[in-house]
């Protein structure tokens, strides 16, 4: 975290230098943000000689915020067609999600996650921090098995990877 | 000359259908949240709803302007605006929970018992209190 935040400042900080004195490229933001992502993705392999697990879980969190992203699109456009067209297709469901993690920087990134996509709302941590309680829509079939399976399967898998 | 325009009417283009969207969600949203049958759905529909249209049209205005100075502010607003949605979601659905607020007759609340039997109020609930906690609300 701390060195991707240096990155970060380092990045930003070689982009406004790039800008204050070469006129190479026209100022906007298309090219400043060309100019910041190169740096960063520069220094990323450079990771390798003084912290190579930030080296390692760049990609995943990468990949961590496309699926995100993904998630909340496809969610969304569920839930919008449920409420344009007539007839409820969803099947509610209050469900005790039992927890591998047992970190709470993560167990906080996977409720505020969970409670982003749209359909599922986190509503409470048992004090043990071992299950976390989630309301759903869109469990088919009442298969509550299945739809634990999806959030432990693609959420906390990927912020496992993430966080150890 | 002829490229510049190019660019111009491509950029607005995208904008726009980024605008757009976030209005469709948002508006969706706002529909959802008057024909849903309960408070736990209308919420889920409302806060999320809500959150992504903000980030689309603010996404729409960021390539609009594209200047630095306009993305950062846009990048800002959006991840402020991410990391408070969920945890003022999470804050009333868990009062509603908590005070009992009836679920949709359709969901599957067998668990509910078990969440129940573990909160701090537990000595408010007896049995068969806990039993009908399940009301049948109105569609």
């Amino acid at each position: 975290m701390k060195t991707f935040l240096l990155h970060i400042i380092i990045a930003f900080v070689a982009a406004y230098q790039f800008f204050l004195h070469l006129q190479v490229l026209p100022y906007n933001a298309t090219t400043a943000s060309g100019v910041f992502f190169t740096v960063f993705f520069l220094l990323w392999p450079t990771s390798l000689l003084y912290h190579p697990s930030y080296f390692r879980k760049l990609p995943k969190a990468i990949n961590l915020f496309f699926f995100f992203v993904k998630e909340v699109l496809l969610a969304n456009l569920k839930i919008a067609y449920d409420i344009i067209t007539p007839n409820y297709i969803m099947r509610p469901a209050f469900l005790a999600l039992p927890l591998t993690l047992k970190d709470d920087v993560g167990i906080t990134l996977l409720a505020c996650m969970i409670s982003l996509t749209p359909g599922s709302l986190s509503v409470d941590l048992r004090e043990d921090k071992g299950v976390l309680y989630v309301h759903t829509l869109y469990v088919k079939n009442n298969e509550l098995e299945q739809m634990k399976k999806f959030i432990k399967h693609g959420f906390e898998r990927r912020i496992i990877e993430l966080i150890t | 000359m002829l490229e510049n325009i190019d660019m111009l009417l491509v950029k607005e283009i995208i904008s726009s259908v980024f605008i757009l969207a976030g209005v469709a969600f948002m508006l969706i949203a706002s529909i959802g949240l008057l024909r849903f049958p309960d408070f736990y759905i209308r919420m889920s529909a409302i806060t999320k709803g809500a959150t992504l249209g903000v980030g689309l049209i603010l996404c729409g205005m960021g390539i609009y302007f594209n200047q630095p100075s306009m993305l950062l502010k846009v990048i800002a607003i959006i991840s402020f605006t991410f990391i408070t949605a969920p945890v003022a979601a999470h804050v009333i659905g868990r009062t509603a929970v908590q005070n009992r607020i009836p679920f949709w007759h359709k969901t599957n609340t067998t668990e509910l018992q078990d969440y129940l039997k573990h909160t701090l109020l537990e000595e408010k609930v007896s049995p068969d209190e806990a039993a009908d906690n399940n009301h049948h609300t109105p569609e």
